[in-house]
């Protein structure tokens, strides 16, 4: 199955999927906001994958922006900085909404900050270049995307240099950059692809550089024409594709996009790098543009924070580490039929039970939900009606995986291919029955690896 | 596992800091047009044409055995669910799609207390034993009316359905029963002067009973003309005389995506095939494919009785080959056995290789399986 082609001979589309309606309109409209410094920032030390960073701070420490704060010996693992000017405190330990308990280090704010004008300006606006870009040795920019502690900016949070180490067996023809904002309500890669598409292509040039590929292929779903036309004017004369996908949940999956666009499929248990590809984020192909020719490091990111539970829905570019209340706050703050807070979007999002707790580099967004949108009927027996079936975009009987979980008989889930679900909750969205399919799947995976 | 239980405290603080919130696992919408319920009214809703269709064509026979058969198996669910200490799960409505569809696929003269048994059959041995709906094999409807159909022979047999059908429902014969308008050119000539006017009551023939003997070449079979098998003004089970109210309701359940459009077209290529072929085997027929399809409980069943999700494959591909299956088998009933009409045993036999099917039709995951342990 593997394709050398470097054409873009995706169908467009990809089979199952689900069409949720998209709340996109919430938040879509503002302009990216600079949050006013909060007076304590907790910094994580672990952000998802790879290794936990060791903090290299002492208490009262002085710091300043972009300092590094934390740094890790392992080989996948991502350097992290200060993301105010402060004083860093006691080391402690912070649960984030996935559950993971991590270590982190708070840092008081000090009086000066830089000016939010000025942030927003570093960050999206001014001379990211375009062409010339061969002053720019791969090595160097691989090596830059490493030290500046980049990890991808869609929600997975894995170390982004790894994808750039060349590889002889497996050469890089295409860097597709994933623009497709799949999830509903989240609209935080919408803003940057209108807001600040130079930066976006610029990071994209200098990825492809670094890993060698030929053909940059940018993704975006069609419901967001100002963006996709942004793009399209901002990419003249660079070479980049911007390419229009079919608005579909989970169209930014990555081996659901690289069958969409470049009509590839990845094989089971394989990465993209084995049909030749390298997939980033728009926000991550963002940061890689800021560090590597402004030489600055990963210390914020767009944080979308909407849904019908949030008075005044907004797309904020906040520093890591800062609170979901203190976002939540800056945009008026919660109504009264909140249901639920979810870190992420609402299909794969997780709740978040303590608002205290600090965002990520892999916060994408913050969906306030109300009331009626989390409403469900009883959870009834399976009818086997397969529409479970007919939405994964696997190709999987997510009803025979979840109820083999559900009774723990590990074979069965084997004979179902456990393993080649990617966890997008498509299944539990459809189910009539309303049964936690997605849910059940994902413990069986963690029981079986346990045993 | 999702409840929100916590938000709905009406103490809840509207500081961000203080605000208790609930904790639940992804996604955090869902589809909130279907649910279980959801798709039970819509059959409900999808079988109110037939129940209209036999209400015209069989009157207070048709209300009295839906009431019937309705009912009982709301008792029987009610009954047999406390047996099991458990609460009856009348909400889902599936006990009353079961009693429907038992009560429009039994002959309108049918004595009450066997509606009674049927019903009771179905909702006991058809689907509580098995752990209640969702673990139920066979479909319950078709139990109770397969159980009725061995024990009172002669009260659910072909002659029953048409039985001094002239003195209690002369509209029927006057509508489109007689064999002037059953059949066209010489061969209808040749009927009417046979038979004369009391042709159908006399030869005490369903559409399907003539048919057959037409098939089998014996002197007094005849074929239905088409308008009568399209419209339902002719004799046969409650709801299956009118193609054009199973339409109307098979319609309604494939827009509602209630039904999986796999099984109605499986079935109708498989009844296209097999009848193509007996066409081929006899001659060209008075009774053709159309009338194979719009003719007996096709349509009824391969819309109302092969579509219940629970006892039909998952897969897609599983439901293409219930529903080819179920049409091979169906014709092969009427071509080939003594009993004139097939759907009930096709959909039981089908039903019993529903599992089998699933195992066969085990999708390959996108990009083939991951290796396992890696
Ligand atoms: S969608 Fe739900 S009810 Fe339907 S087959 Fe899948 S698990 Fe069963
Ligand atoms: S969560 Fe897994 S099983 Fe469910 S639809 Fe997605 S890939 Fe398929």
């Amino acid at each position: 199955m593997v394709t050398t082609d470097t054409g873009n001979s995706g169908k467009r589309n990809f089979a199952g999927g689900v069409h949720p309606s998209g709340h996109k309109g919430l938040a879509a409209d503002s302009i990216i906001e600079v949050l006013p410094t909060p007076a304590t920032v907790t910094i994580p030390m672990s952000h998802h994958i790879g290794a936990p960073c060791e903090a290299l701070t002492k208490p009262k420490q002085e710091l300043a922006i972009g300092e590094l704060i934390g740094s890790s010996k392992a080989f996948i693992s991502a350097p992290i900085h200060a993301s105010v000017n402060g004083v860093a405190g006691m080391v402690c330990s912070v649960t984030l909404p996935t559950g993971k308990r991590v270590k982190a280090v708070p840092v008081k704010a000090a009086e000066n900050q830089p000016d939010a004008r000025e942030v927003y300006n570093d960050f999206f606006k001014g001379d990211y270049p375009t062409s010339g870009l061969e002053q720019y040795v791969p090595e160097a920019i691989t090596e830059a995307v490493k030290s500046a502690g980049i990890t991808g900016m869609g929600g997975a949070t894995f170390p982004t240099f790894v994808k750039f180490l060349k590889n002889e067996k497996k050469p890089i023809d295409t860097l597709l950059v994933n623009g497709c904002e799949c999830e509903p309500y989240l609209t935080s890669d919408y803003r940057l692809m209108v807001e600040a598409p130079l930066a976006v292509l610029c990071g994209a040039l200098l990825a492809a550089r670094a890993c060698g590929a030929r053909n940059i292929v940018i993704a975006i779903e069609d419901n967001k024409p100002l963006a996709i036309d942004a793009m399209r004017r901002a990419a003249k004369s660079t070479g980049i594709t911007i390419m229009e996908l079919p608005t579909k949940y989970p169209q930014g999956s990555e081996k659901q996009t690289i069958l969409s666009a470049l009509g590839r499929r990845v094989p089971g248990g394989a990465l993209p790098l084995d049909v030749g590809v390298v997939v980033i984020n728009v926000g991550t192909a963002s940061t890689i543009a800021r560090a590597v020719t402004r030489g600055k490091p990963l210390t914020h990111r767009i944080v979308s924070v909407t849904g019908d539970g949030i008075k005044h829905p907004k797309n904020i570019l906040a520093p890591i580490g800062a609170s979901y209340a203190d976002l939540i706050e800056h945009c008026g703050g919660l109504t009264d039929d909140t249901a639920r807070v979810v870190s992420g979007g609402p299909m794969m999002g997780f709740t978040v039970g303590d608002l205290t707790s600090p965002i990520t580099k892999g916060t994408s967004g913050i969906t306030v939900l109300v009331q009626q949108d989390v409403e469900a009927p009883p959870e009834t027996n399976c009818v086997r009606c397969g529409k479970c079936v007919d939405a994964c975009p696997m190709n999987l009987v997510p009803t025979r995986i979840a109820l083999a979980s559900r009774y723990r008989q590990w074979e069965l889930t084997d004979t179902y291919h456990i393993s080649s679900c990617i966890e997008c909750g498509c299944c539990s969205y459809v189910c009539p029955a309303n049964i936690p399919l997605v849910q059940l799947i994902k413990t069986g995976k963690a029981l079986k690896t346990k045993k | 596992m999702t409840e929100e239980t916590n938000s709905k405290n009406p103490e809840k603080q509207s500081s961000v800091e203080t605000a208790v919130l609930a904790v639940a696992p992804a996604p955090h919408i869902r589809d909130q047009s279907t649910s279980t319920r959801r798709m039970m009214i819509d059959v409900i809703i999808a079988l109110v044409p037939l129940m209209i269709a036999s209400v015209v064509m069989f009157r207070g026979y048709a209300i009295l055995q839906l009431v019937v058969c309705v009912g009982s198996c709301l008792i029987a669910e009610i009954a047999f669910t406390a047996m099991r200490k458990r609460k009856a799960p009348i909400g889902d409505c599936s006990a009353i799609i079961t009693g429907i569809i038992l009560a429009m696929s039994l002959p309108w003269n049918l004595p009450i207390y066997v509606g009674v048994i049927g019903s009771f059959i179905a909702i006991g041995l058809g689907k509580v034993i098995f752990g209640g709906l969702g673990f139920n094999i066979f479909n319950p409807a078709m139990v109770g009316r397969a159980f009725i159909m061995l024990s009172f022979a002669t009260a659910m047999g072909a002659p029953a359905y048409v039985k001094n059908i002239d003195q209690h429902m002369p509209w029927l014969q006057d509508l489109g029963a007689l064999p002037s308008q059953c059949a066209t050119g010489p061969e209808a000539q040749q009927l009417t002067t046979k038979f004369g006017d009391k042709f159908n009551a006399e030869t005490g023939a369903t559409p399907m009973t003539a048919a057959k003997k037409l098939i089998n070449k014996e002197p007094n079979g005849y074929s239905t003309k088409l308008l009568s098998l399209f419209l339902g003004n002719t004799t046969g089970s409650l709801g299956e005389t009118s193609a054009l109210a199973c339409l109307l309701g098979g319609l309604y359940l494939l827009i509602r995506k209630t039904a999986a459009w796999q099984i109605p077209l499986g079935g109708v290529i498989a009844v296209a095939i097999a009848s193509g072929i007996a066409d081929l085997c006899n001659g060209p027929m008075a009774w053709s494919f159309l009338h194979e399809l719009l003719g007996g409980a096709f349509l009824f069943g391969v819309f109302f009785i092969a579509t219940d999700p629970v006892t039909t494959p998952t897969t897609s591909k599983g439901k293409f080959i219930f529903g080819l299956g179920f049409g091979l088998m169906m014709m092969f009933i009427r071509l080939f056995s003594a009993y004139p009409e097939g759907v009930m045993f096709a959909i039981l036999l089908m039903n019993a290789v529903t599992p089998l099917i699933n195992r066969w039709t085990v999708p390959k995951p996108f990009g083939g399986p991951a290796v396992v342990g890696k």
